[in-house]
């Protein structure tokens, strides 16, 4: 087995490890890691998430357990390398040597600080590494002045930092305007534009002479090269970065002349057995400071060490970016022959297309304010427009079609030619897409153009829930509440066939539940039902059911525990504690359901909605009660959440919890909705959950106070019931909302659709119309009669249901048995009787 | 071979005791049997029994149509079984048992294997 040490595990870094490990099929090479930081590589380019409640776990790059099979690949944390002996072929930390057959530097690059006086002041910082966006908001809590030197694409994601922590906030810019590298001037003053209106200032062609300490000694303010003065807290650094090629310069490898290792097409350096990547690496007089380049080089690297023969090919240097909340894309040659110039200073657009003289070939373009038209855009470079420029500069709706050979997703370099491949092979939808092509996957801004190569291709996005009903979800909804459709009946007799099955029948029941028809036992609704709601209880595999009844928040007395002991006791259920903080009780007949409920509904029980596509639970902490962290009372706000939404039904079944602090012991961000105590009031997340695929909640409000928090989770569960697919979790919900949370939230704080007051009034009347449908069965006779194991021999218990005793409990008996999958099939000879 | 039988009629239940699109189990001389009225006011009886799960649970179902034909889906995997003939929508190999249903008088009988 040969060796590669690996000295970096940043982002390029990882990213050759992975491939290096995906390729290496025979296991040709070892593989040693060894980072400078103490935690393994995350995604650099999605830092400012941090300011945003990003963990530094969720932006890790390294899947878990990958560096768990020490032998074939290890990560060393905190190894600096102080030392290539390229002659002994070793590699040295401070705590040791690393023998290596191939040494691959992926070092990349550290921030650049001007040399002005007072740069190394306390309260400098630079924006680089999750450690300094650690200190830089230690520093900054309760500060009130910040400024950023350097107006690039660092500075204003390091600007927005500032935003976020709550500073007023400059930007200083040597050059006359900002992102002088990617833009040009018109495009920069709309940027800039839109910049101050964020309550930014942003002081350009400045120079910064100097920094000067207060009485403390920490910076306290900035003179510009005109002499004037700039009082402020804190100063973040963000002039640009340099590759980090002292190992190498040590080594006696060749680095250019304003740093970079110097490397050919193979990425190779002066040292043949010595590869360099990323950031760090001067590619033919050229330093790539993006990631993308960086990948590249890494793919030809690992090629390389498997003796497949491969070169870098150049990079596509287009950028798409939403820089403080604003988009911005650049994508190819921006100076062509001829420029297209859209300029809307009212709803602060810009776009500027770079053709050749003749106006037939796109050479690339800039677009400020609005990037919708960027992955068509960006795919049709090299040739002709797609369509008319009138129509979609601005609009960001784009007609016309792209030559084949067009890179739709260039992340991956799908072409459109591959994606129309796996669309004759079968794929029908964009995740099909994804899955057979890997369009899309990487940055994802390619996504609304698969949609509409689909479209292309004629490929019908079937929306349609069933064979009975050509609708989707959503518009059934609609068709319902417009027309004032009270019954399945009437609905599948004038705007659907047949009469329903398994999948559409739910759904409309889901529906009708939903605009407030009753009960959902009453008359035809009944009909509906899978067998849970049918039956006010979950099924279980042998046939039994488990009732759970609601203990909101998950605070019960004493009286109503030992009430529940009895119950099941007396009924020989056997009891579990469910993950949402409740009582399950499992092996109830159907016949025995209703006797169960009412001694349990004597007692001050409801039902707990187990069984329904329904608000099930809001788990919580202790909070101010008891606990002596707390910030807020968690206990009583699950409890009136779970109370005011409780009985509401959903496309999937819903789940919430409140954390009385940051500590968040509740996991509140793992739900359907979650709120965390701050000092201020309440923060709230959205569409975490996501069942089988993870997902954690986004943040989607601050410091809410009660009113207003209940309002916008009243406001997001009635606009996710309105509008979202039959069995949709709210995190796929949230994902495929064109616009994602920031739609969402115009939606629901703005009002944009003008749909709140409605969607208001739909919570309140659900709130007062709010029955225990156990207790509504109960006191209903009709009802009643469905609760019997045989229609012909009512009290005979069903004789297909044996238990054993396990672990001091009923289970059913045949739980072990593999399951039957084929019946027999018996003739029968027909005599009439 | 081909086993015969004569039929035995057993008196399960009157026909308004069940209600449109959904089914009721009932005991057939020792078999369980689900039983169903359509929206058109047909009968079907097919076994309890879901081959797929191992568990008595047909007749909780949801009835609906595929096409022309009448169906259940069972409640415990969402298998669809045409209430005519006892087949499976998309497993070939699974049936479920089939019952003749008369009803006469309001009363609704099934037809069970001969005990002998």
């Amino acid at each position: 087995m040969s060796r590669v040490v690996v000295v970096g595990n940043g982002m390029v870094g990882q990213r050759f490890v992975e491939t290096l490990r995906a390729r290496d099929v025979d296991g040709r090479w070892q593989i040693t890691v060894l980072a400078e930081e103490n935690r393994p590589a995350y995604d650099r380019v999605g830092l400012s998430a941090f300011f945003s409640g990003a963990t530094p776990e969720e932006l890790s790059l390294v899947p878990e357990g990958f560096y768990d099979h020490e032998g074939d690949v290890c990560l060393k944390l905190g190894a600096q390398v102080t030392e290539v002996d390229r002659d002994r072929k070793v590699v040295r930390t401070v705590d040791g040597e690393y023998p290596y057959d191939a040494l691959v530097l992926a070092t990349g690059s550290y921030s650049f600080v001007p040399p002005v006086p007072g740069h190394d002041l306390p309260g400098t910082f630079v924006y680089r590494t999750i450690d300094d966006l650690v200190a830089l908001r230690d520093y900054a809590a309760g500060r009130g002045v910040g400024a950023v030197v350097g107006g690039g694409l660092l500075g204003l994601e390091a600007a927005n930092a500032l935003r976020l922590l709550g500073l007023q906030t400059h930007i200083v810019e040597f050059a006359p305007r900002l992102m002088p590298q990617q833009l040009d001037e018109s495009g920069a003053a709309m940027l800039k534009v839109q910049v101050e209106a964020l309550g930014l200032t942003v002081h350009t062609a400045t120079k910064t002479e100097r920094l000067e300490p207060g009485a403390d000694g920490a910076v306290k303010s900035m003179v510009f090269g005109d002499g004037q003065e700039l009082g402020v807290d804190l100063v973040v650094f963000a002039a640009g970065v340099r590759p980090r090629d002292e190992l190498a310069r040590k080594a006696g490898l060749t680095v250019g002349e304003r740093g970079g290792i110097a490397v050919d097409e193979t990425c190779r350096t002066t040292d043949a057995d010595v590869y360099a990547i990323g950031e760090c690496a001067l590619m033919i007089d050229r330093v790539y400071g993006l990631v993308q380049p960086g990948y590249a080089m890494a793919e030809v690297v690992a090629q390389q060490l498997l003796d497949q023969p491969a070169t870098f090919k150049g990079a596509d240097l287009s950028t798409k970016l939403k820089l403080l909340g604003i988009d911005v894309a650049v994508f190819g040659d921006a100076q062509g022959e001829l420029d297209v110039v859209y300029a809307d200073p009212a709803y602060g657009v810009y776009a500027k297309l770079a053709l050749t003289d003749d106006a037939q070939t796109l050479l690339g373009g800039i677009l400020v304010g609005d990037a919708s038209a960027y992955a068509t855009l960006r795919a049709s470079i090299g040739g002709p427009i797609p369509g008319k420029l009138a129509d979609f500069l601005g609009s960001g709706q784009v007609e016309g079609t792209l030559p084949g050979t067009a890179q739709v997703c260039s992340c991956n370099a799908v072409t459109k030619n591959d994606v129309f491949e796996a669309i004759s092979d079968g794929c029908k939808d964009v995740p099909g897409i994804k899955a057979c092509t890997k369009a899309g996957t990487t940055c994802g801004s390619c996504v609304p153009l698969l949609k509409s190569l689909l479209a292309e291709a004629g490929v019908q996005q079937d929306k349609a829930i069933c064979e009975h009903f050509a609708f989707s979800r959503q518009e059934l909804f609609d068709l319902i509440r417009v027309r004032g459709i009270t019954t399945f009946s009437q609905l599948v007799a004038e705007h659907g066939q047949g009469r329903g099955c398994d999948l559409c029948k739910p759904t409309v029941a889901s529906i009708l539940a939903s605009l407030g028809n009753g009960h959902v036992l009453e008359g035809e609704q009944a009909t509906l039902q899978d067998t849970n709601d049918h039956f006010l209880a979950n099924l279980q595999r042998n046939g039994t059911y488990s009732v759970v009844p609601r203990i909101p928040g998950g605070e019960i007395t004493p009286d109503k525990l030992i009430v529940i002991g009895e119950v099941a006791r007396d009924y020989g259920l056997y009891t579990k504690i469910t993950g949402g903080q409740r009582i399950d009780l499992l092996g109830a007949r159907v016949d025995q359901l209703p006797a169960i409920w009412r001694r349990l509904v004597d007692a001050g029980f409801e039902s707990g909605h187990a069984y329904g596509k329904a608000l099930r639970t809001v788990k919580s902490c202790v909070g101010t009660t008891w606990c002596r962290y707390g910030v807020q009372d968690s206990v009583g706000l699950a409890i009136a959440l779970e109370e005011r939404y409780r009985g509401l039904r959903a496309p999937h079944k819903i789940k919430c919890a409140v954390s009385g602090c940051a500590r968040e012991c509740a996991e509140a961000r793992s739900k359907d909705f979650g709120v965390i105590a701050t000092e201020n009031g309440w923060n709230l997340f959205l569409g975490g959950n996501g069942g089988f695929r993870p997902r954690h909640a986004d943040l989607f409000a601050t410091d809410l106070d009660t009113a207003t928090l209940v309002r916008y989770i009243d406001r997001f569960l009635m606009f996710y019931i309105r509008t979202a697919d039959r069995l949709q979790r709210t995190a796929a919900w949230l994902e495929s909302l064109d616009g994602g949370l920031d739609y969402l939230r115009e939606v629901i704080v703005d009002d944009s659709l003008g749909l709140c007051a409605d969607l208001d009034a739909a919570m309140d009347r659900h709130v007062g119309s709010y029955v225990d449908e156990w207790r509504a069965t109960l006191e209903d006779p009709d009802k009643l009669r469905r609760f019997v194991s045989f229609v012909n021999a009512p009290d005979a218990p069903d004789p297909s249901i044996e238990f054993v005793t396990e672990r001091g409990q009923r289970v059913p008996a045949q739980h072990r048995q593999p399951v039957v999958v084929a019946g027999t099939r018996l003739p029968v000879r027909e005599v009439d009787p | 071979m081909t086993a015969i039988w004569t039929r035995q009629w057993t008196e399960v239940c009157r026909f308004d005791d069940l209600e449109p699109e959904r089914g009721v189990a009932a005991l057939v001389g020792g078999d369980q049997v689900a039983v169903f009225r359509t929206h058109d006011g047909a009968v079907y009886a097919v076994s309890n029994y879901d081959p797929c799960s191992g568990a008595y649970v047909l007749s909780r179902g949801i009835v609906g149509t595929r096409g022309h034909a009448p169906t259940v889906a069972s409640p415990m995997f969402k298998d669809v079984y045409d209430l005519r003939t006892g087949e499976c929508f998309g497993q070939p190999n699974v049936m479920i048992r089939t019952y003749a249903v008369s009803c006469t008088d309001g009363i609704v009988r099934v037809a069970a294997r001969d005990p002998s």
